[in-house]
């Protein structure tokens, strides 16, 4: 068994044993508190640029098959966990986690106290760090991460999205039968892809929508030239602020088609309505996070993964107003146009993994698209 | 939305005693709601016929009654007290067919009772098959095919379509009591006969078998603006097939991807919905097809289980507490978690640690029982232990069951074919059995093939197990394998039977390598936010983040697992005990491994160590926490054990010295110790062998009681009769040797037994209670029925019973509680035992007589006199309280009902009246006796009886009952001028016999006393019958004279109900 060895940009070191593949690597070390889906973890591109440490001890246990996957590979730039299963066990499963790890070249360490990386984390903030397996000495280890450039400001959507437009139509999962084709299309929805995670558009598509993927770069008047029903923002890597053209084109289109977006496309939407976003401490990644409803009162559970965050104070006036808020420590979890079919959330209502109580949110969507083409 | 305002008075249904498939699980429940509802500032009654909970503590509710749980005294108590509403999902099975029961019988409309939490139409659509199975199929959900039948003929027709083997459920049965599995037709015909019979309905359910698919629990909680979340997801370690009960269960599920366990809880979500239960708690099991993950719903429970107390403890998330409050209209959103403060309960808890809990059983107890597992539960306990893995926890799981198993093998050799078979048949021995497949080179897939376990659970057990063999190696010199062995949850005591040293040097050396437990707490979010309640677990890993405070603290040691003989009192001991030391401003620590308990619940103590109750565990606690002291005297042998090797290492031992424990318990001091009194026991000696043994009894002359010592619960304690008895016992129960001794005492006939718990601060001794046993000597003392204050005992009597306890516990140097066992015989009054330490009806007494005794001792040991403690003193009653005993027979086939010194109850009921007859009456009730006032009655005794039993009698002829007898009985009661109906014995072979006719409902009651000895086993099947048909039967003269006083107080009227704080007021 190699060592191997986290070392944080403050100084503190893990020891731990490699896993995956043999090397060094670095980003910015977060935990995630799901205790499943650690295979849609791996494959979300909104983890670009991050090591992702999960708190759940046990990691791999099913292993890896051909259908939990976000998108066509995996994007985290490590993997720390406390146990990683050497022989996992599922109807379903293909490979184990080790293997998977090594087969797409990511570096990881298993072995360390990740609760006390994750309380170190929470105390002190996500920061950077660095994974190394090949026996370099701590001291030279300490000072790269001090040298890493964080994320803020980093324009990472680049790094996850698409080169051309394609079209999507497949459904949503089924036990028995796998991915199912989508119903007939009833929407148009142009989806900008930041980094956007495959069940999104599953979703869409379950719900009735022909979606159309294009770049991030896509100027706004190339999307109305497609005639969509609605604009749809994805998820991605990073700081919003790092992507100003995608805020652009969406300034654009608000007004114009009805908008829905989800975690960095919320935010992308809050600053094109002129909001601020800010960075988390540690920010939330997870499957139990409690939002409410602020129209209904109802309480979600839900799906997140971001850094940052829409401050509602700084929409507020303008037309804006937040629909959604998170219980644990009420940050925005949503907002809404008073009068415009435009709206986002900060969570993850495709779930995957996580919790399916949003899913309504999608029904929502192709509800106002359905409106504004009525009008 | 608020919490209700239309709501002041709110009852809450208890479960009564602790049974197979109910147990302290519902005192942690009942308590917490109790607790729950009262901070909100709501007027709680509570009704449970269980002394020995915390719940039922005078100051856990406003009003409680110790009555016994059926329809009609909650209905008396209801009248007395109009409650608004009824919360009857907290008191498990029992609670919830009480308020069905009421609820259907017009009681609660009557007195405009509401039922809050699940209303009645959920209730039933949840507990009947066909209308649960209706709901599933309404929401696209899949059960196991299966339908209900009332006749065998229907149940053949159904297996015909579905096949063998079929599962047989009885409808409304308690932990699947009457469950089995049949395999071929002769199988499914008695299975069928036993189901009908269990029933209380006369119905059972025949299904599909899904055994061997993967089985899956959720907990659930829902409020009253229909936010669900999920608490805990459990995955059996056993699949299908097993009782959950009887499985071993992990936490969170394993080995389900997220898109599975997705689906699961969409299932879990549109089922408590569709269901419409309305708040709080429900349970919902699944099975997984292995193969191809096709999911199918189980059952669901609407109300707080087993598995919720379980969760509870998992999850660091107060299930009940949340409950009870969801019930008066609180949504989740605005109740926060007590751990985090700062976050809501609308969540869903994460774990950053794997748990595990094992069952107990007590088949030692049951030598004829068939320990094989079914869909019936046959433990009566279980450990939890928490780990960063799912080995670690295992192996912690493993010591915490305090079986003096250390490792994952079984305790005897097994051969390959004995291993196979052992694999197949799941039995208390499987999971050890793997480990021993494993030495002997079997495959996973092998193991598999027979067990239908996980390969991922059985993985982990080959690495365990591999791992052996490199500690073994490599010896304790290596660091980084010890730290290894660690870290897979091995114990001191196994690393040193595997390297060939002692528990000690593995200390030694891990301690010199730098190897020390680190302590993480249990906090519901995986560390996201920062935990305020100080509830930890060990584990192997480099941060500790619990550092001990600078306050004053003391230790109090649990008791473990429940099993009979240590069960939920001396965990209500040690709950009492953390609550006076919270009183006193010390710092309450408590250890224990029982997740069903009060005392696990992060609010009972300061500070809560979820660890196995060894030495090892313990010492790394005391070592990290340097406290004054450590309380062993309440959690009965478990911490008793553990006295003298921590005070050996320098621990300080609060209260009574474990010298003094010694003194009492080895029997040449004791000895000494009665004769320096002046004071008499039964003539007797310890012997270290066979032949000594023989050379005791022959010179104090047969019967004699013989049992081996520092047992609790008479482990292995028999009566015995003759020289072949003596032989076959001490070669085959107990093995004596020169370090296992044997204790042998001339058995006193007909001696009246008598127990005294008191209470001393180490110079004033107070008395708390003298209760005479209903029974005369030989059963054991926790199973014989008692009362307080003795109901035949003269005044001068009990004077020089309170004097020896007072003289016994001044000679001991007792500082904390002491409980003595005396024998009457010819008014000579006999020691039999001291025991310096809580004793089981430490709870029972302090109810009786409104003295918390438990917390009295805990506050002596911390050196208050008793003198300066409030109402200490021996006080003269004006009630009198009964307490009567529950068995787990019904659950083990072929095993017989009669009692002897070793003890088989699991549970206990008090009856409290004014008068003995009332208060007797009350307990057999509350026991589920059912006295009848009229119709025919057996009677069959042995010789020596026949002369009192015949005015017995007569008084029954003369309330109107006539009288059934076999020859012999019968010709005697003839000859006393008595008309009886005779009838055949079983033995005879002519029909129709005594047992047909107790099967033809003909027989109200069964008086049967039988031969002592062998030849008592001839009416062992009258009373299995009388057993199963729920006919009462009383097997001793003193138990028949008590039932027909019992039955002489029913025919003269109603009883009344009373509250415990009344009965307390008037002393």
């Amino acid at each position: 068994m190699t060592p191997a060895v986290l070392v944080l940009r403050d100084g503190r070191v893990f020891r731990g044993r490699a896993l995956g593949a043999e090397g060094e690597t670095s980003g910015e070390v977060i935990f995630n508190t799901a205790m499943t889906g650690y295979q849609e973890i791996l494959t979300d591109p909104s983890y670009r640029g991050q090591i992702v440490t999960m708190t759940y001890p046990l990691i791999g246990n099913y292993g890896l098959n051909v259908e939990d996957v976000e998108s066509r590979r995996p994007w985290v730039n490590g993997f720390i966990v406390k146990e990683a299963s050497p022989t996992p066990s599922s109807w379903r499963g293909r490979t184990g986690l080790d293997a998977y790890l090594k087969t797409h070249g990511i570096v990881g360490i298993q072995g360390i106290d990740t609760r006390a990386l994750t309380r170190h984390l929470r105390d002190h903030g996500a920061q950077d760090g660095v994974i190394n397996s090949t026996g370099e000495d701590v001291a030279r280890l300490q000072e790269r991460a001090r040298a890493l450039p964080g994320l803020v400001g980093r324009d990472l959507v680049r790094e996850v999205t698409v080169d051309a437009p394609f079209t999507w139509r497949e459904g949503a999962w089924d036990l028995a039968r796998g991915y199912q084709p989508a119903p007939p299309g009833e929407c148009k929805v142009v989806a900008f892809d930041a980094g956007i995670k495959l069940n999104i558009l599953r979703q869409l598509a379950a719900t009735g929508c022909d979606v159309t993927v294009v770049p991030a770069a896509t100027p706004a008047a190339a999307v109305m030239e497609m005639k969509p029903d609605g604009v749809f923002l994805s998820n991605g890597p990073g700081d919003p602020e790092a992507v100003p053209y995608l805020v652009d084109s969406v300034r654009e289109l608000v007004g114009t088609v009805p908008v829905f977006g989800i975690c960095l496309g919320h935010q992308i939407l809050g600053l094109a309505a002129g909001g601020r976003t800010y960075k988390l401490p540690f920010g939330h990644h997870g499957a139990n996070h409690p939002v409410k409803d602020l129209a209904t009162g109802k309480v979600e559970i839900t799906s997140q993964n971001h850094g940052f965050a829409v401050d509602p104070d700084s929409v507020a006036g303008k037309g804006w107003e937040p629909s959604h808020v998170n219980l644990n420590d009420s940050t925005c979890e949503g907002l809404r146009h008073r009068e415009l079919p435009v709206f986002s959330v900060q969570y993850h209502p495709e779930a995957s993994p996580g919790p399916h109580d949003a899913n309504y949110l999608f029904h929502r969507f192709r509800e106002l698209m359905k409106r504004s083409k009525g009008s | 939305m608020p919490k209700r305002t239309d709501l002041r008075k709110i009852l809450i249904v208890g479960s009564g005693p602790i049974v197979i498939g109910q147990a302290c699980e519902f005192d942690y429940s009942g308590t917490q709601a109790c607790k729950a509802l009262r901070e909100e500032g709501f007027e709680v009654v509570l009704v449970n016929s269980n002394p020995a909970t915390i719940m039922t503590d005078p100051e856990t509710a406003e009003r409680t009654y110790i009555e016994p749980l059926t329809p009609e005294f909650v209905a008396r108590v209801i009248e007395r007290e109009r409650p608004q509403a009824l919360l009857p999902t907290l008191g498990g099975q029992t609670g919830l067919n009480v308020a069905v029961s009421l609820a259907d019988d017009g009681v609660l409309d009557r007195f405009g009772v509401e039922l809050i939490g699940a209303k009645l139409p959920a209730i039933k659509k949840a507990e009947d098959r066909e209308l649960f199975k209706a709901a599933m199929r309404k929401i696209g959900l899949h059960l196991p095919r299966s339908a209900t039948v009332k006749s065998l003929e229907e149940a053949r027709a159904i297996v015909a379509k579905i096949g063998y083997p079929a599962i047989i459920r009885p409808s409304f049965t308690l932990g699947g009591t009457g469950g089995s599995i049949a395999y071929n037709p002769e199988e499914l015909d008695e299975a069928i006969r036993w189901g009908l019979q269990q029933s209380p309905v006369g119905t059972v359910l025949v299904e599909e078998s899904v055994i061997g698919w993967k089985e899956f629990e959720l907990e659930v909680m829902r409020d009253l603006a229909d936010n669900v979340v999920i608490i805990c997801s459990i995955e059996n370690v056993d699949p299908m097939g097993v009782h959950t009960g009887d499985s071993v269960t992990v936490a969170p599920a394993q080995t389900l991807t997220d898109k599975e366990y997705q689906l699961m809880r969409d299932a879990a979500i549109a089922i408590i919905r569709e269901i419409g239960v309305e708040t709080g708690g429900s349970n919902i099991q699944f099975a997984v097809n292995p193969d191809d993950g096709r999911l199918v719903v189980i059952e669901m429970n609407p109300r707080v289980s087993r598995s919720s107390a379980l969760a509870s403890k998992a999850t660091g998330f107060p299930i009940a507490k949340i409950a009870a409050k969801l019930a008066v209209g609180y949504t989740l959103d605005e109740i926060r978690n007590d751990i985090t403060r700062e976050t809501p309960a609308s969540f869903e808890p994460v774990l950053d640690y794997c748990v595990v809990k094992m069952p107990r059983w007590a088949f030692e107890k049951f030598p004829e029982a068939d320990p094989t597992l079914t869909t019936q539960m046959k433990s009566v306990g279980e450990a939890m232990a928490i780990g960063r893995t799912f080995k670690e926890a295992l192996q912690k799981a493993i010591r915490s069951l305090e079986q003096d198993r250390w490792a994952l093998a079984l305790d005897r050799p097994a051969s390959e074919d004995e291993l196979r078979r052992l694999l197949r048949v799941p039995t208390p021995e499987r999971l050890f059995a793997v480990g021993d497949a494993y030495r002997a080179g079997f495959s996973t897939t092998e193991i598999h093939q027979l067990t239908k376990i996980d390969p991922w659970f059985l993985e982990n057990l080959r690495e365990i197990v591999a791992f052996e063999t490199d500690i073994a190696r490599a010896g304790l010199g290596d660091g980084e394998m010890l730290r290894a062995a660690k870290q897979l949850g091995f114990a001191d005591r196994r690393i040193a039977q595997l390297t060939g040293t002692t528990e000690a040097d593995v200390r030694a050396a891990r301690r010199h390598h730098g190897i020390r437990a680190a302590f993480k707490t249990v906090d519901t979010c995986a560390a996201e936010f920062v935990a305020h309640t100080p509830y930890l677990y060990s584990t192997y890993e480099e941060e500790d983040e619990a550092p001990a405070t600078d306050r004053r603290k003391v230790v109090i040691l649990g008791s473990g697992p429940n099993r009979i003989g240590q069960g939920i009192e001396f965990d209500y001991c040690c709950v009492h005990a953390a609550f006076a030391l919270r009183e006193l401003g010390v710092e309450a620590i408590m250890v224990n491994c029982n997740p069903e308990t009060v005392s696990t619940d992060y609010d009972t103590s300061d500070r809560l160590y979820f660890e196995p109750l060894t030495l090892e565990d313990v010492l790394n606690i005391v070592e990290k926490e340097r406290p004054l002291g450590v309380i062993v005297q309440f959690g009965g042998q478990t911490p008793l054990k553990l006295a003298v090797p921590l005070q050996t290492l320098g621990v300080p031992i609060l209260g009574t010295s474990p010298d003094a424990i010694d003194r009492a318990e080895d029997r040449e001091r004791f000895n000494a110790l009665i004769q320096e009194l002046g004071l008499k026991q039964a003539a007797g000696a310890t012997a270290r062998s066979l032949e000594e043994a023989q050379t005791i009894a022959a010179s104090i002359g047969y019967p004699v009681v013989v049992r081996p010592s520092y047992v609790l619960g008479g482990r292995a304690m028999r009566i015995v009769y003759d020289d072949q008895d003596l032989r076959e016992y001490m070669r085959e129960a107990v093995r004596v040797s020169p370090e296992h001794p044997v204790l042998i005492d001339k058995f006193l006939e007909e001696a009246l037994e008598i127990d005294a718990d008191a209470v001393s601060d180490g110079e004033r001794v107070v008395v708390g209670g003298v209760m005479e046993h209903i029974e005369k000597a030989g059963i054991h003392s926790g199973d014989a029925a008692c009362a307080l204050p003795p109901y035949s005992l003269g005044d001068d009597q009990v004077k020089a019973l309170r004097a020896q306890t007072r003289a016994l516990a001044g000679a001991l140097g007792v500082v904390g509680l002491i409980n003595v066992q005396f024998a009457i015989r010819n008014d000579a009054v006999y020691v039999l035992e001291v025991n310096p330490r809580a004793s089981r009806t430490v709870p029972f007494v302090s109810k009786a007589i409104g003295v918390p005794l438990a917390k009295v001792a805990t506050r002596a040991m911390l050196g208050h006199s008793l003198a300066s403690i409030a109402h200490v003193e021996e006080r003269e009653l004006g009630h009198i309280a009964v307490k009567e005993s529950v068995f787990p027979f019904i659950k083990f086939p072929g095993v017989d009902v009669v009692l002897g010194p070793e003890m088989k109850s699991t549970g206990e009921v008090m009856g409290i009246d004014r008068d003995f007859r009332q208060a007797y009456l009350k307990s057999q009730i509350a026991a589920s006796s059912v006295l009848p006032t009229t119709g025919k009655v057996f009677v069959s005794v042995k010789n020596r009886d026949k002369r009192v039993v015949m005015s017995l009698a007569r008084r029954l002829v003369e309330m109107g009952f006539s009288l059934v007898a076999t020859a012999g009985t019968a010709r005697v009661l003839e000859r006393h001028g008595m008309q009886v109906q005779q009838v055949y014995k079983v033995l005879e072979g002519n029909r129709p016999n005594v047992v047909d006719l107790i099967k033809q409902g003909e027989i109200v009651l069964v008086i049967n006393t039988p031969e002592d000895g062998r030849a008592r086993q001839d009416s062992a099947t009258l009373r299995r019958a009388a057993l199963a048909q729920n006919i009462p039967y009383y097997l001793t003269v003193d138990g028949i004279q008590a039932a027909i006083g019992a039955i002489e107080a029913l025919l003269k009227g109603e009883q009344g109900v009373r509250s415990l704080q009344e009965y307390h007021a008037e002393l």
